[in-house]
């Protein structure tokens, strides 16, 4: 009798196993009350990582929720890498949740001809769309539609230590041969003169675009990855070679190759290298950020890259817009969900700026609101740009991506020449 | 219970559930990245077949082969590994003071996340403020590498914390394995008058053989598929250096959206590995069977 109940128990748990089993895919996006709409919204700002950000999104969502009776917003947070590779699997599953975060040019692209992404021109229609600053939406653009709608912009200059520059009697370089001259002094006195962590790849990926820009004008670049000129231009074979001699020069701190951008910034932050180029999401760091000591907040300032071979507009930047709102093609909710994003987009803007200190892709006027001074240098820098270069790696589709950011590595490692770096260029960019 | 047993029916029945699960996420995964290697596929939008061509591809592609070459010197170091691991646990076997503790000791790094041994080990290695090259400035070294920065050291100085990573698994199997061995085995080698080395070389080895066999499988098998220090460590740079199979295809499927292209490498690992082990297998195969 024991026996046969001993097996029946068995029987029953392994039963019990698959059923579990077999149940685990149904049921997500069910969780609402009643009639209710439910508008499920995922992003990348996690509690842990991104407080502020967190935050101003909970309360633009709470504000929304409280404005419209009857719909709800389903939030779910990942971290940056988590969600790439969640909405990609997502999409392949047609599971997209209704709202969420996607990035401009080459990474929206495949998910526009998969046709996941609703174009959300007429929500763009008007006023709305006017209050973005220009060129931002359109790296959401595909085919003459708009996919996304951005909510930060990043602009790259060079950040540097005061403290550092005043003890060798140095001043903000504006051209290469006084930054040149920079370096130089630094080098002597055994200060490492710029950090870059170029495991990342992006990060040198910007000092390339940077003296692309420079020696070669403002729209080379962009025109040779769209391949209406070639990649084997001299000025961008001497670009790379400018950059490769730089690195060769021991301007950047040591094994840098191998070093995380984050380990490069934590150099810069302990006063162990003098200059670090990055965009403008880190300026929290340099202005508001409390865990930051004051005294080194105080000594940083920024400079906008110099010209090369006294050549080169300075008002002209290397940056873009960062991540955006998309609303799935496939949504049951689509109407309430360009609702949303629209709503997102106009409270994200000031909000953005005062609290999370990001600078967002929505026009702000820095004069009405309390900023610290670098944040409206900043925005005044960004009203007087005269062109803005979407980031190399971004405007390229995956794969010639690829190609460009293992190119940028082997560069600054010495282990092609410029020449061979165009080449591959060229070669990645004519196959699409 | 006998009688349960004894019916074919029951038999299939209790099998069922493991079997669902091992075909649920094992077989029928394998036999789908086997099929999307055979599309042309960006994850994202529309599949379209174009027959052996990504395997083609990857058969003449440089930078598979430099990837693979990686993951076989991580094969090599790691066996060779395993004839420290095995003198360590002689020793530790041989009821030296404080054996217990010094196993537990070796063991910790087993117990960490690969993550976490990864981001200690960027630190070990930073350039300027790593323990390591401190530690070298202060014995005179004027110019430290950049361990994780040159390409034709980066291999090596990764395969460090890998192989320190597994050390503790595979010296808690062979201190099991040596502890099974009978004492009067020993006892009587030592009355015939064999010296430790006699005793480690010609009693406890031959003994253990299997163990061993076992564990040159396991070391193999688990670098030909290794991938998370790399991963987090160097991401497969600087410009390949230290990419093996498994972080190439990940960063083709997942970072150039090139998903069928990397199914493809993800089928050939497999087949790799598979033939690796029947070889590995067939060379020490031996019929003579020692029991105790």
């Amino acid at each position: 009798m024991k026996k046969k109940a001993f097996s029946l128990l068995v029987l029953l748990f392994s039963v019990s196993m698959i059923l579990a089993a077999c149940s685990g895919g149904s049921g997500d996006g069910e969780a609402s009350n009643g009639d209710d709409k439910v508008i499920d919204f995922m992003h990348l700002w996690p509690e842990g990582s991104s407080a502020e950000h967190n935050r101003i999104v909970q309360e633009i969502v709470d504000d929304y929720e409280s404005e419209n009776e009857g719909v709800s917003v389903n939030i779910e947070v990942l971290s940056n890498e988590q969600y790439k590779d969640k909405i990609k699997v997502l999409s392949t599953s047609d599971e997209l949740p209704d709202v969420g975060m996607t990035w401009p040019a080459g990474y929206l692209e495949p998910y526009v001809e998969a046709e996941k992404f609703a174009p959300l021109d007429d929500t763009l229609e008007g006023e709305f769309g006017d209050s973005f600053v220009a060129g931002t939406t359109s790296a959401y653009e595909v085919d003459g539609s708009t996919y996304g709608l951005p909510l930060e912009l990043n602009v790259a200059t060079v950040f540097y230590n005061q403290a550092i520059f005043d003890e060798y009697g140095l001043e903000k370089p504006e051209t290469y041969e006084e930054f040149q001259n920079v370096v130089d002094t630094l080098k002597e006195n055994d200060v490492a003169p710029i950090a870059l962590g170029n495991k990342d790849r992006w990060t040198g990926s910007m000092w390339y675009m940077y003296m692309a820009d420079r020696i070669g004008g403002t729209d080379l670049l962009t025109e040779a990855i769209n391949q209406d000129t070639s990649f084997e231009d001299p000025a961008l074979i001497e670009a790379a070679d400018k950059t490769q001699q730089l690195a060769q020069s021991d301007a950047f701190v040591n094994g840098f190759n191998g070093l995380s951008d984050q380990e490069a910034k934590s150099m810069f932050m302990n006063e162990q290298a003098a200059m670090y180029l990055i965009a403008t999401w880190d300026l929290p760091n340099y202005t508001t950020n409390e865990d930051v000591p004051q005294e080194f907040r105080d000594s940083v300032g920024y400079f906008k890259f110099p010209t090369v071979n006294g050549e080169g507009d300075r008002e002209s930047f290397v940056g873009g817009p960062g991540v955006g709102l998309f609303v799935a093609e496939n949504s049951d909710v689509k109407e309430e969900s360009k609702d949303f994003v629209k709503f997102f987009a106009e409270q994200w803007g000031e909000k953005s700026v005062t609290e999370a200190g990001v600078i967002p892709a929505t026009k702000v006027d820095a004069e009405s609101l309390d900023l610290p001074q670098m944040y409206v240098d900043v925005l005044d820098d960004l009203n007087n740009a005269t062109n803005l270069t979407l980031f190399a790696d971004v405007q390229m589709s995956p794969e010639a991506a690829e190609v460009h950011l293992s190119q940028i590595q082997a560069l600054f490692g010495g282990n092609v020449t410029p020449k061979e770096f165009a080449e591959a260029h060229q070669e990645a960019l004519s196959q699409e | 219970m006998n009688k349960v047993m004894s019916n074919k029916w029951m038999i299939a029945f209790y099998i069922m559930p493991a079997l669902l699960m091992v075909a649920f996420l094992i077989f029928i995964p394998l036999g789908l990245s086997a099929y999307y290697g055979l599309m042309e596929w960006d994850g994202i939008g529309a599949m379209e077949f174009i027959g052996m061509e990504n395997y083609i591809t990857a058969i003449q592609d440089a930078a598979f082969w430099d990837s693979a070459l990686h993951s076989f010197l991580l094969a090599v170091f790691s066996t060779l590994s395993l004839i420290v691991y095995l003198a360590i646990s002689m020793i530790l076997a041989s009821k030296i003071k404080g054996a217990d503790i010094l196993r537990k000791i070796y063991l910790i790094p087993m117990l960490l996340s690969s993550v976490a041994i990864a981001q200690l080990w960027i630190k070990v290695f930073n350039p300027a403020n790593g323990m390591l090259n401190r530690a070298l400035m202060w014995l005179g070294v004027e110019n430290p590498p950049a361990w994780l920065a040159n390409p034709d050291i980066v291999l090596y100085a990764i395969f460090v914390p890998i192989l320190w990573q597994y050390a503790g698994f595979y010296i808690l199997i062979y201190y099991a394995a040596l502890k099974n061995i009978p004492e009067s085995l020993i006892e009587a080698a030592k009355i015939d008058g064999a010296t430790p080395i006699q005793i480690a070389y010609r009693i406890k080895l031959p003994l253990i053989k299997g163990i061993v066999k076992v564990t040159v499988v396991l070391a193999i098998v688990g670098s030909l598929k290794y991938f998370d220090l790399i991963y987090v460590m160097t991401n497969g740079g600087p410009n390949g250096a230290s990419e093996v199979m498994a972080s190439y295809m990940y960063k083709l499927a997942f970072s150039t959206n090139e998903f069928g292209y990397g199914s493809a490498i993800g089928f050939l690992l497999l087949i790799i590995t598979l033939i690796v082990t029947v070889i590995v297998r067939k060379l020490t195969e031996d019929k003579e069977n020692i029991q105790y």
